[in-house]
């Protein structure tokens, strides 16, 4: 037993040594980020750049632009569009569940809108491609109630497929971050301005939004950064042009193992989410140095 | 509140719930439909027969559906391996000792996150292909534990956080050594954010795609591979077979995920 002696080793070792043990507790993780994930990241800036010599230009670039500058807008309103409706799902049903004041509808929702949390998008993708096709459920279902005429039946599996299977499967992660941060504001805000007359939604806008805007915002900027980046969901009920600057990455590479542009497409789809991240991140460091 | 006010207002919220409730599980069921059926096409509203023709060709010693649900498990398993060791110490100085330049270290590790991965995984493929290791199994893990440990940093640093300093004082007031105190108090008490981060991590590598998709290629074949394969190629069945085999981990998970994230660890996440 050297507990003792250890103790007197621990206590007797001076605060900067101890800190030098912290950092090197971490230094394994920060190196496995470092090469296998922000190495590969410098490679593809360094390969947007560079020509098969060597040397600098801005030609891929252009080609990029040339050939998938359609798909580069298509991809932003996709992209955009979806982190705006999964805003409003969000704070829809955080909202509800916060204020709403049927405890069985309340219960009900907490178990209903968490469903597709973990689901992955190659999944959902699947999953939207059978549901949003012409002889999909929906459709189906549509015609049986009356609401479309059979003959007005159409696909989905356009823009509005994309926009639907991430709407879908990032609205409840959103929703789940959102609804936590809700339950921990102090209820007497809520129950103050509720006595005096306030409707809820005016709760919800005025009070309890303004007190959980830094967890929506890191929420629709993860969702905002991942949708940017998924390949699967694009590829699977999309494919043809205009499409997701992923489908063209994957494109470049598997057909003409064209690694210069797709570098290219890369880079510009890191630059939509440096947009994105930039408001993360400061968000981040804020939080971490409170 | 009128009672007629009152009224329409349960009527309202019951409608939007049923809503709510097709738009969550009309998908799911679709894909339970496509699993089953044996024949169904256009403009038949459900399958004309049902039967389990293709999960007998899925689970056949010839259906690559067992081989891929192994090897989709093997990278799982071999990830939050890998994954843990690195996360755990880091995570344990993350949420417990004085670090320097904690801010920007903490930056590093929200990186993965808050960058698109496509980029990264194109390039490392292509190095990987260069040295070898793509298209292997250790190309693989490689890949998905850079992704995954930094989910497991955050939270096992909020669970090494959210334990109560003042039982680890206790234990060293009564002559317990740092090491014997690590292990039989502040392990103990981390040990459900542990656990979560570790089904994180084994959830996230099983689900990978686009990854896999890169580096994995011709000769790893994980479960997401083989779904999206069978997609593409038209087989619906096939690919709804598959998709429900991914779902049962994810939904489980979904299920329980708050038995193992407390309130408390998860509002430690990413701080």
């Amino acid at each position: 037993m050297a507990t003792l002696a250890d103790d007197a080793v621990v206590a007797a070792r001076p605060g900067g040594e101890r800190r030098w043990v912290a950092l090197a507790l971490v230094v394994p993780a920060l190196a496995v980020v470092g090469v296998f994930f922000v190495a590969p990241l410098v490679l593809s800036a360094v390969g947007a750049f560079r020509t098969s010599g060597g040397a600098f230009t801005l030609a891929h670039f252009a080609k990029a632009l040339d050939l998938y500058g359609r798909d580069l807008v298509f991809t932003i309103a996709i992209v955009v569009l979806s982190t705006a409706l999964i805003a409003v799902v969000a704070i829809a049903i955080a909202g509800y569940l916060t204020l709403g004041e049927h405890p069985r509808a309340v219960a009900l929702l907490r178990w209903l809108y968490r469903w597709p949390l973990f689901i992955p998008f190659v999944v959902a993708g699947q999953i939207m491609r059978t549901f949003l096709a012409k002889n999909g459920m929906l459709n189906h279902v549509l015609i049986g109630t009356g609401l479309i005429e059979p003959i007005s039946a159409q696909s989905m599996l356009d823009w509005r497929g994309i926009v639907v299977a991430f709407v879908w499967k990032q609205a409840p992660f959103v929703t789940l971050l959102l609804a936590g941060a809700m339950a921990a504001i102090e209820r007497q805000h809520i129950e103050a301005a509720r006595n005096l007359g306030a409707p809820r939604l005016r709760v919800l806008v005025d009070i309890v939004l303004p007190q959980v805007r830094g967890t929506l915002l890191v929420g629709l900027v993860l969702s905002f950064v991942t949708m940017l980046s998924v390949l699967s969901v694009p590829l699977m009920i999309n494919p043809n042009s205009p499409t997701m600057i992923t489908v063209d990455i994957a494109y470049r590479i598997n057909t003409f193992s064209d690694y210069a542009v797709a570098n290219a497409l890369c880079l510009l789809s890191l630059l939509l989410a440096a947009f994105g991240a930039a408001f993360y991140l400061r968000h981040a460091v804020r939080s971490a140095a409170s | 509140m009128t009672l007629p006010m009152r009224f329409g207002q349960g009527a309202l919220r019951a409608v939007v719930l049923a809503l709510l409730a097709f738009a969550i599980f009309g998908p799911l069921l679709n894909l339970v439909l496509w699993a089953f059926a044996e024949k169904w096409y256009f403009p038949n509203k459900l399958p004309l027969e049902y039967g389990f023709t293709f999960w007998q060709r899925v689970f056949s010693p010839r259906g690559n559906a067992l081989g891929s649900l192994g090897t989709s498990i093997w990278i799982a398993v071999l990830t939050v391996v890998l994954s843990l060791a690195v996360a755990v110490p880091a995570g344990y100085a993350l949420g417990r000792l004085k670090l320097p330049w904690r801010g920007l270290i903490l930056l590093a590790f929200l990186l993965p996150q808050a960058v698109p991965n496509l980029p990264v995984y194109v390039n490392i493929a292509q190095v990987f292909y260069r040295i070898g290791l793509a298209g292997t199994i250790p190309g693989v893990v490689l890949v998905h534990a850079s992704h995954g440990l930094v989910l497991a940093v955050w939270i096992a640093s909020a669970a090494f956080a959210s334990v109560d300093g003042s039982l680890e004082e206790a234990a060293r007031n009564m002559g317990a050594s740092a090491w014997t105190c690590f292990r039989t108090i502040t392990l103990p008490l981390a040990a459900p954010g542990l656990m979560a981060s570790a089904i994180f991590v084994f959830l996230e590598s099983v689900d990978e795609f686009t990854g896999t998709y890169f580096v994995g290629v011709p000769d790893v074949t994980t479960l997401p591979l083989l779904m999206f394969n069978a997609s593409m190629g038209g087989n619906y069945q096939i690919a709804s077979i598959t998709a429900l085999l991914l779902l049962v981990p994810s939904i489980g998970f979904m299920l329980v995920v708050e038995r193992f994230l407390k309130a408390d660890v998860l509002a430690m996440v990413g701080r």
